[in-house]
């Protein structure tokens, strides 16, 4: 997700065409996104580890985007 | 005054970059990015416009990660130049070697077209070619170019003169109308304007030519 503070224009385009379609009292738009690993480790920390490194050297841009770590 | 100028698959501004630094009295070298050395006495090196890797992920995310990106940080960390154009800035905040990031443009749309630009400084290799406050015309062609950093960044950035051009009227959003910024020690560029495309009379113009003259002048003494 962009981190607060920073704006995000395509969120602001679909609150614009949720507005149009509607649906009022969108005060506020903030678009993420999902990234699904499938990975071969089984141990749960070790993967959240694993993942929080590839978030912090590719998968995120922690300058403008914050990140949460889900193993499923 | 050897340049090198790095070729990732998607780059489209590569041959443009080569050209305006061949014409300027360099020797160039097109650097694959799967290699991971650079040619021996490389003076500079470009990281060019395109869509690195289809922009996948974020502009330059993957660019930055690849083989000879390690390559390119460590000629900087030497104190060695780097310009990076459009694409190649995105890397380059990507690498961490200049402050800040590329965001979607505001108005959400691709913007291709001549834009003016304010020399803000004329104390750097890139720049001293220029007069600060002089106005060019240099293309724009990018959907991120919206540049952005933290307060505490762009306080030092504008404290330490850091910001080389600004848009006299802003095309995509970016912060404090910044087009450009270099590094601290003033031999990392990044800028989403062409140069490299305003760089002949047959491009419609020559203002983008100084940059490249300057560089190599500058380079070839050192």
């Amino acid at each position: 997700m962009l981190k607060n503070g920073v704006l995000d224009p395509q969120g602001e385009a679909v609150r614009h065409a949720l507005g149009q379609l509607g649906f009022d009292g969108v005060e506020a738009v903030r678009q993420g996104k999902v990234i699904e690993l499938d990975l071969a480790e089984t141990d749960a920390e070790a993967a959240r580890a694993s993942v929080t490194e590839m978030c912090e050297k590719l998968l995120a841009n922690t300058v403008i985007e914050s990140y949460s770590v889900e193993i499923a | 005054m050897h340049a090198a100028v790095i070729v990732f698959p998607g780059s489209n501004c590569d041959r443009d970059m080569a050209v305006a630094f061949e014409k300027a009295g360099a020797k160039v070298s097109m650097v694959w990015h799967k290699d991971t050395a650079l040619p021996k006495d490389v003076d500079i090196i470009g990281v060019p416009g395109g869509f690195s890797f289809g922009d996948y992920l974020r502009c330059g995310a993957i660019a930055a990660n690849s083989p000879i990106c390690q390559s390119v940080v460590a000629h900087a960390e030497k104190g060695g130049y780097v310009l990076g154009i459009c694409n190649g800035f995105q890397v380059l905040t990507e690498t961490g070697l200049l402050p800040g990031v590329l965001l979607r443009n505001v108005n959400l749309k691709y913007i291709c077209k001549p834009v003016r630009l304010r020399v803000e400084t004329a104390d750097s290799a890139f720049t001293a070619g220029y007069q600060p406050g002089q106005e060019i015309t240099v293309p724009i062609a990018h959907h991120d170019g919206n540049y952005f950093a933290d307060a505490e960044t762009l306080k030092r950035l504008h404290g330490e003169a850091r910001v080389a051009f600004t848009y006299c009227d802003n095309p995509n959003g970016s912060v404090d109308d910044i087009a450009g910024v270099l590094s601290q020690n003033r031999r990392v560029l990044g800028m989403m304007p062409h140069p490299e495309r305003m760089a002949e009379p047959l491009q419609g113009g020559t203002d983008g030519a100084a940059m490249f003259r300057t560089l190599v002048d500058q380079l070839a003494e050192a």
